[in-house]
């Protein structure tokens, strides 16, 4: 059972209006930063970043401390820091809690940032869809530079530079979260991804050196620099990957949601303490654990890992939902961390549809600039509706994990790699599944909504 | 006829100006701006920001083209998008669709013959725990079942009527209330207030959890 943690980055959620300015400062917020400016120099800040030892909250995991220090301007350069609320991986809707219940928080990382980093400038990059979310940060932003903590002397402080924040709003497209086609999209451009290297960090937006994190990740820095890395590092369950994060439930538990939690909670812990168990009691199948791009976890399976060395050998002949949540150990299972968003799946689910709805989406939001891509997410959607609709055949099967490994490292960005690894998870922990849509298709009548229809329709 | 912007949203665009060392960044926002003004982004709308930003027509054709959110032909007077990636399937996301189909007479991708409502598919809107849900316009509803969602686009339909709309929608919440509870209140209006939020940053006690647990607790 989860020992319950003092909430530190959704501390201020219940707090009334907390997105104004005054109850957010009365609840504590722009108090590290306005400290970590008057007193402190930004190499000291971005050490205990780096000390907190906090992967990124975008999905990839990698070490925000680390990134930062790749940032190495040439004479004549500007840094900018652009965070990224594109928040689109299905299944993920954390960082949209943190604009609307405590924009602030937001505000404040940005300004400790901007300062450790050298950047005078800072845009966050919100999804179109999400207008309250933006209007809500701009009003935030606003409050901020009324209130003097942002401008030519933030707290009254001359750093050599100003610090500003813009909004900029994208208008649909999941490609636009990842961090080069975002960078296209905030100059104007379409969304599609660019060539690496050079990285965002050496050649970003307008050309200039631009570090990109994630809502989450930035967010975090307030209570990183209160507290000092290294103790809010080990608020987690594990080495290596600091601190406490939010993480998302969807799908058939009782009480879905967001919950903050130390690193390293199980799956187990979060669907049966945090999320409430399974709706209807029913038997869990699978759970995608942390955004549409992770492979699929299976209850039924257990943990290989018989050699001491194996990172994963304490959990050996344990069900891989009673591994650890980290971008390692995760990784170390075959699957990702990701955003840390999961979506839990009841017996009623049958797997091929819901592949079938993922594979769709990816078909949708394919930017098309790479050939394996475009059309492999094209024939993955042809192939999976033979399957369910009783045109297919068994070496479809087969078919679907060709495709994906033709996909896998063949492209410009990580979207088609996060297609074929889920995609490939899918099949290799469900073939009997697959085999049976090859044979059968899928019935008529089978919904994935089958176990909560009822409940939708109920009341009309 | 040759399209302008409102001289407040001029001075927006003056504005938006200054945030970027290049013009060509402020092409998002201000097709954003227009398309406010105009619901879509006409031929008439492509020339002004052209015009506006020094670019080419072809270049923000081939933006507006790239970007679901912008129309590229005229829409109704409220758009409903509805949610059918995963974790609103699971929770009802097809049922919320046919429903909205039957009422609104018409398939999604189409217009209702009334012009008062065009019905999209949308792909994951960052709501998965509140599913199932739909965005109108700016609005989001979430933790929907029918007998809400009629009640939503009834307001809709009303000429000015979002306002009232609007106070059935919601945003981002932190631990959303149990299904089972809501549909027990159906009847008992409204909204989960602001300041009702509640918050689930621990694993909720026993008892608790076995009560309301909700937002409006
Ligand atoms: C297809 C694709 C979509 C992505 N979408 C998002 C997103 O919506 N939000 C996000 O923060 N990162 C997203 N990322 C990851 C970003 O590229 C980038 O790694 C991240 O923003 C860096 O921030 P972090 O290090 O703080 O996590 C996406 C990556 C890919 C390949
Ligand atoms: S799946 Fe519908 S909001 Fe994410």
């Amino acid at each position: 059972m989860s020992e319950p943690i003092k909430p530190l980055l959704t501390s201020r959620y219940g707090v009334k209006e907390s997105w104004k300015l005054a109850n957010a400062e009365s609840a504590g917020a722009y108090a590290t930063a306005r400290q970590a400016l008057t007193t402190r120099k930004p190499e000291e800040l971005k050490e205990e970043v780096k000390k907190a030892n906090i992967r990124g909250r975008g999905g990839a995991g990698f070490p925000a401390g680390v990134k930062w220090g790749f940032l190495n301007p040439q004479a004549g350069e500007q840094i900018y820091l652009v965070i990224n609320a594109d928040e689109s991986e299905p299944g993920t809707f954390k960082d949209r809690s943190i604009m609307d219940l405590d924009p602030h928080r937001l505000v404040e990382g940005a300004i400790i940032s901007c300062y450790a980093i050298g950047a005078p400038v800072a845009y966050i990059y919100v999804r179109g869809e999400l207008a309250f979310s933006l209007k809500r940060l701009e009003q935030a932003i606003a409050e901020a530079r009324q209130a003097g903590y942002l401008g030519e002397r933030p707290f009254g402080v001359d750093l050599g530079h100003p610090i500003e924040i813009y909004v900029h709003s994208g208008a649909g497209a999941y490609i636009c979260g990842e961090e080069t086609a975002l960078l296209n999209s905030l100059e104007g451009r379409r969304g599609e991804p660019r060539l690496k290297p050079p990285f965002p960090a050496v050649k970003g937006v307008f050309g200039m050196p631009t570090i990109v994190n994630n809502v989450e990740t930035i967010a975090s820095v307030p209570d990183i620099i209160e507290m000092g890395g290294d103790a809010w590092s080990l608020l987690s369950r594990l080495p290596g990957d600091g601190g406490v994060r939010i993480y998302g439930v969807s799908g058939h538990v009782k009480n879905p949601g967001l919950f903050e939690a130390p690193v390293g909670i199980t799956m187990r812990e979060l669907i049966d303490d945090y999320a409430g168990g399974m709706l209807g009691d029913r038997p869990l199948k699978a759970v995608i654990p942390g955004g549409s791009s992770t492979p699929v976890l299976d209850p039924r399976r257990k943990v290989h890992a018989p050699a001491e060395d194996h990172p994963l050998h304490k959990w050996h002949g344990m069900s891989e939902i009673d591994v650890p949540m980290g971008v390692d150990t995760y990784r170390a299972l075959g699957t990702m961390l990701g955003t840390c968003c999961a979506i839990v799946m009841d017996d009623s689910v049958n797997m091929v549809e819901a592949c079938r709805n993922l594979m769709r989406f990816y078909k949708h939001e394919s930017c098309g600039q790479c050939t394996p891509c475009r059309e492999g997410t094209g024939w993955l959607v042809d192939v999976l509706n033979n399957l369910v609709h009783g045109r297919g055949k068994t070496e479809d099967v087969d078919l679907l994990v060709n495709i994906s490994n033709n996909m896998m490292g063949n492209t410009i960005c990580a979207f088609a790699d996060g297609t074929a690894m889920p995609m490939l998870g899918m099949v290799q922990k469900f073939r009997e599944e697959f085999m049976e849509a090859a044979v059968n298709g899928v019935p008529d009548g089978v919904r994935h909504d089958d176990s909560v229809r009822g409940m939708v329709e109920g009341a009309a | 006829m040759a399209f302008s912007l409102s001289p407040e949203r001029e001075r927006q665009v003056d504005e938006i100006l200054t945030h970027y060392p290049e013009r060509r960044a402020a092409l998002l926002p201000v097709l954003w701006l227009c398309q406010r003004q105009n619901g879509w982004i006409s031929p008439e709308v492509v020339n002004y920001v052209a015009e506006r930003l020094g670019l080419s027509t072809a270049i923000i054709k081939g933006v507006v083209t790239f970007y679901t959110m912008f129309f590229d032909e005229p829409v109704g007077e409220n758009v409903v998008w509805v949610c059918r990636t995963l974790s609103c399937d699971l929770r009802g996301g097809k049922a919320i669709q046919d429903h909205l189909e039957k009422r609104l007479g018409c398939t999604a991708g189409r217009t209702s013959s009334d012009g008062k409502f065009t019905l999209l598919k949308a792909e994951c809107l960052a709501a998965c725990g509140q599913a199932p849900m739909v965005q109108i316009n700016d609005y989001y509803y979430e933790n929907l079942d029918l007998e809400l969602l009629d009640r939503i686009i009834d307001a809709h339909a009303d000429k000015g009527g979002e306002a009232a709309a609007a106070e059935l929608s919601t945003f981002a919440r932190f631990g959303t209330p149990r299904r089972n509870d809501r549909l027990a209140q159906a009847s008992a209006p409204p909204p989960p207030t602001e300041e009702a939020v509640r918050v689930a940053s621990q694993p909720p006690p026993a008892a608790e959890a076995s009560n309301a647990g909700g937002d409006e607790s």
